[in-house]
């Protein structure tokens, strides 16, 4: 195997970096436009059942679809409101991120000559991403919640920001149980299946406080802010369902890729490693998650914690079982 | 009063039958199986590592004790993570039998007939056409396509109503995803009794082979069935390492491990030759042959005490992951009962480092002037005792003769007439035979729940109806009421009905500005 190209690894380092600033951005502009933008005071004004409308990607899921291109109500005024304008430069601002921060990950590629998700630092940088890309999806599907792009973009930047210091690992070549092409498929499969479930996870945050707000609009205090520009609990609820169905096969099949590719290397398809173990715990919870919305008294609110609890064990999955327990998957040498 | 016997006997059983079998059971105990699978990731476990597990008892005392009873060292295997997965296999079968039985019932069926107020359901439309009724429903059977399963049927007044439905595959995935995922349980299960592990170190050379048989293992870990003899291990043997190659960055992180070895597939077939690397192990009829790890085994002539030489090579275990800094002993019977046996402890440094003082140790895993570090004795090595360790010495009955650091070539003498070559060195691979006879029909289980999986969530169940009919019979246009439902994951359905109801239309050529289109239609309040 080749050795690693240095300028192109600093290179990607540095893209990386510009990145993180350009979401910054972006997450300044959509805040601006969630702070003081229409859509508050339509949730505010029309009734629930005209709402429940706007739905949200609940169409198709965050399926690529030729659909209308995401701008406003088609008889809009000639001048839009400065707030809009604001959320459609944030939106742009977003994809150059996103072309950058995908132009880091290629080039970091061509420096280890590898698919560069190999620790930490690499698999964050790509779940990141893919949280974005499927904001950026569901935007596709649904413009209406544009001005929500901050509460995604929050916990990227947190998640690469992280990765870039204290997860950061200079970019080497693979050792050789981690040269698979399991290692493509698994990888990457987990980090767009946990990358969506993060944005799930944001919608049913955000979901569980427009609720209590809905309940007791007088009581809410501060929460009152954020809860009244929100679309409406049903519809963050389907939002946040919808990127479940999609992403729980998904996780299931990188499951099943993990334990193909162990068959292979470790000479057993499960062995219940800590790193396995929390999959499995994940993988459950999630089915948890399927079969709460479908029982009486489950679905809604309980639901909702059951998907968070789900968010949870992938975190603890990602940084306590990395960092504190040790396992096979923690590599180091060839035993 | 006429309730019989039986009735009141069953009934208990019947009530918790069903409590056991409801959803929220089987929501229950999914947590429970996630909660309990906690702990076998956070404490040591014994089938994973014995020796960390029994430290951590040693050092928790009474505590880790009181743990050990619960089972908590072996989640995985421990009565009530079984009872746990059992009960939800159970609740999973008693939920199926229902479900398929009315699946199918429902699979045969024909769609319901329109409900009487179509502008009553979630979604709602009407609009004229100029065709005639019977034309009509001609049309709009074709444009609805072959993914609706439609029928037609005739009411009195004189209408034509069209039930359609469209989504009976998402049940069906829903159950094969249930029935795969039991059928997966089931064959791990008969994985877990017949399956056996064998573990070996294969030094490079001749007459350093095993084959496939309980006695020529290090080590065996069989499944129930197996250790009672019921599985008869394949008949091959893997004759020698003929070569292991490990290659290494600049800064030691390895990048290749290749071990090339000879083996017969059964005991009577001509040798072949094969490679097997860390993601690519040998595979064959029924078991597989994983390189596990390496290592290095030194070769050393002894002149002994009484004049005869000795050669030996053996395989030292590393005491460094990192570095391969490696630890072993050899041990040389001399005449017996004449106290004249040779043991020798050796560490050996693949790329050595003087720490001060004469001790060694190594900065690398790759060989680059390796050194031998040995401590001889003289004495009884004690073989008639207990079995020991032919890594380590048991020096009771021996006194030390000396000690040095030798490099390949390098010959020393010891006291009483001992006499030490440091002849080089041949690397040591460890195997691993692994026979598991269910994991292939795993696979298709697993591949059949994905299947099922996609279906169960990708698909949507629609009803949708139609009745068209020609306004009361006075020659005025036929009108076309549309009703739908979404039966489940109601997701974009209003979207997802004015499309349907834009499709009905253009059917019929119907003239577009005549439509009263909507979800929500006027007068519903
Ligand atoms: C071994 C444990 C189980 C696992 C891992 C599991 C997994 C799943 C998954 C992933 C789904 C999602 C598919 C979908 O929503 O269509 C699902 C749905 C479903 N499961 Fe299970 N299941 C288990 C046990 C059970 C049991 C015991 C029952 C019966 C009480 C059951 C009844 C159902 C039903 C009715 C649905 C359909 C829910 C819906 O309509 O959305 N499952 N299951």
């Amino acid at each position: 195997m080749a050795g690693i190209d240095g300028s192109m690894a600093h290179l990607s380092d540095s893209l990386f970096t510009t990145a993180i600033a350009v979401y910054a951005v972006a997450m300044v502009g959509y805040t601006a436009e969630y702070a003081f933008g229409r859509k508050g005071r339509i949730a505010r004004t029309v009734p629930v059942a005209a709402r429940e409308r706007e739905l949200v990607g609940a169409g198709a899921g965050p399926v690529i679809a030729p659909a209308a291109p995401p701008s406003g109500p088609p008889a809009a005024p000639p001048r839009r409101p400065l707030a809009e304008r604001i959320g459609r430069w944030s939106l742009g601002i977003t994809v150059v991120g996103l072309l950058l921060h995908a132009t880091s990950i290629v080039v970091r590629a061509t420096a280890v000559d590898a698919v560069p998700w190999s620790n930490m630092y690499e698999f964050a940088s790509v779940a990141g991403l893919v949280g974005v890309l499927a904001f950026v999806v569901l935007l596709w599907k649904a413009p209406a919640i544009r001005h929500l792009g901050g509460f995604i973009l929050l916990p990227v930047i947190l998640l690469m920001f992280l990765a870039g210091t204290v997860w950061y690992s200079r970019a080497t070549p693979l050792v050789p149980a981690l040269q698979s092409y399991w290692l493509a498929i698994h990888v990457t499969l987990v980090s767009i299946a946990e990358g969506a479930l993060m944005t799930s996870a944001v919608m049913t945050m955000l979901y569980l406080v427009k609720y209590r707000y809905d309940r007791r609009p007088e009581g809410a205090g501060r929460l009152a802010v954020l809860a009244a520009r929100l679309p409406s609990a049903a519809t963050l609820d389907k939002a946040a369902y919808r990127v479940v169905a999609f992403a729980f096969p998904l996780y299931t099949v990188a499951i099943i890729a993990g334990a193909i590719w162990a068959e292979a290397a470790w000479g057993r398809y499960w062995g219940w490693d800590p790193k396995e173990t929390w999959a499995f715990i994940v993988w459950v919870i999630y089915a948890g998650y399927l079969h709460a919305r479908a029982t009486a008294g489950w679905k809604g609110r309980m639901a909702a914690w059951v998907n968070l609890t789900g968010f949870t064990a992938i975190i603890f999955n990602f940084i306590v079982v990395n960092v504190v327990i040790s396992g096979l998957h923690s590599y180091a040498g060839l035993s | 009063m006429t309730v019989p016997m039986r009735r009141v006997l069953l009934r208990p059983f019947r009530v918790v039958w069903r409590r056991l079998t409801s959803m929220r059971t089987a929501l229950i105990l999914l947590f429970l199986l996630a909660v309990a699978a906690v702990p076998g990731s956070i404490l040591p476990q014994r089938p994973l590592n014995a020796d960390k597990t029994n430290a951590y008892i040693a050092q928790h005392g009474t505590w880790g004790r009181l743990l050990d009873h619960l089972g908590l060292y072996d989640v995985f295997g421990s009565v009530w993570f079984a009872a746990i997965y059992l009960l939800l296999a159970v609740s999973l079968v008693g939920c199926l039998i229902p479900r398929i039985r009315l699946h199918a019932r429902a699979s045969v069926r024909k769609p319901l007939p329109a409900p009487r107020n179509l502008d009553r359901l979630p979604e709602s439309g009407t609009f004229e056409t100029a065709a005639t009724p019977e034309q009509y429903a001609t049309a709009a059977r074709a444009a609805l396509g072959r993914r609706w399963r439609v029928v037609q049927r005739a009411e009195p007044g004189g209408a034509i109503t069209l039930s359609a439905e469209k989504g009976y595959s998402r049940e069906t995935g829903n159950l094969l995803f249930h029935v795969a995922l039991l059928a997966g349980l089931v064959l791990i299960a008969i994985g877990q009794l017949y399956k056996y592990e064998g573990n070996r170190i294969v030094v490079q050379g001749p007459d350093q082979g095993f084959c496939n048989t309980v006695s020529q293992y290090d080590t065996w870990t069989p499944g129930r069935l197996a250790a009672e003899g019921k599985v008869t291990p394949a008949p091959f043997c893997i004759d020698a390492l003929t070569s292991f190659v490990a290659n290494y960055t600049a800064g030691g992180e390895p990048t290749e491990f290749t071990a090339k070895v000879r083996y017969r597939p059964t005991l009577g077939a001509p040798a072949r030759d094969a490679t097997i690397r860390v993601n690519e192990p040998l595979r064959l009829e029924g078991d597989r042959v994983y390189l596990i790890s390496h290592g290095f085994a030194p070769r050393v002539t002894v002149t002994m005490p009484d004049g005869t030489v000795q050669h030996d090579v053996q395989a030292f275990v590393p005491s460094d992951a990192s570095t391969l800094l490696s630890e072993g002993a050899f041990k040389e019977q001399g005449r017996p009962g004449a106290n004249q046996d040779v043991g020798i402890a050796g560490l050996f440094a693949p790329t050595p480092q003087d720490t001060g003082n004469g001790v060694i140790t190594s900065v690398s895993p790759q060989v680059n002037d390796p050194v031998l570090a040995i401590i001889v004795y003289v004495g009884n090595l004690n073989f008639n005792g207990l079995p020991q360790s032919v890594y380590s010495l048991d020096t009771s009955k021996m006194t030390e003769v000396g000690r040095a650091n030798m490099t390949v070539g390098q010959t020393k003498s010891f006291g009483d007439g001992v006499k030490v070559t440091f002849g080089g060195w041949v690397p040591w691979v460890s195997l691993q035979v692994s026979h598991d006879p269910t994991q292939g029909w795993l696979l298709v289980a697993v591949v059949a729940m994905v299947a099922g999986l996609v279906a169960s969530l990708g698909i949507r169940r629609r009803r949708l109806w139609l009745r068209v009919r020609d306004d009361l019979g006075s020659g005025g246009p036929t009108v076309v009421e549309v009703g739908g439902l979404a039966r489940s994951d109601t997701g974009n359905f209003s979207t997802e009905f004015a499309g349907l109801l834009r499709r009905l239309q253009d059917a019929a050529g119907t003239v577009r500005h005549d439509a009263v289109v909507g979800g929500v239609p006027a007068g519903k309040e």
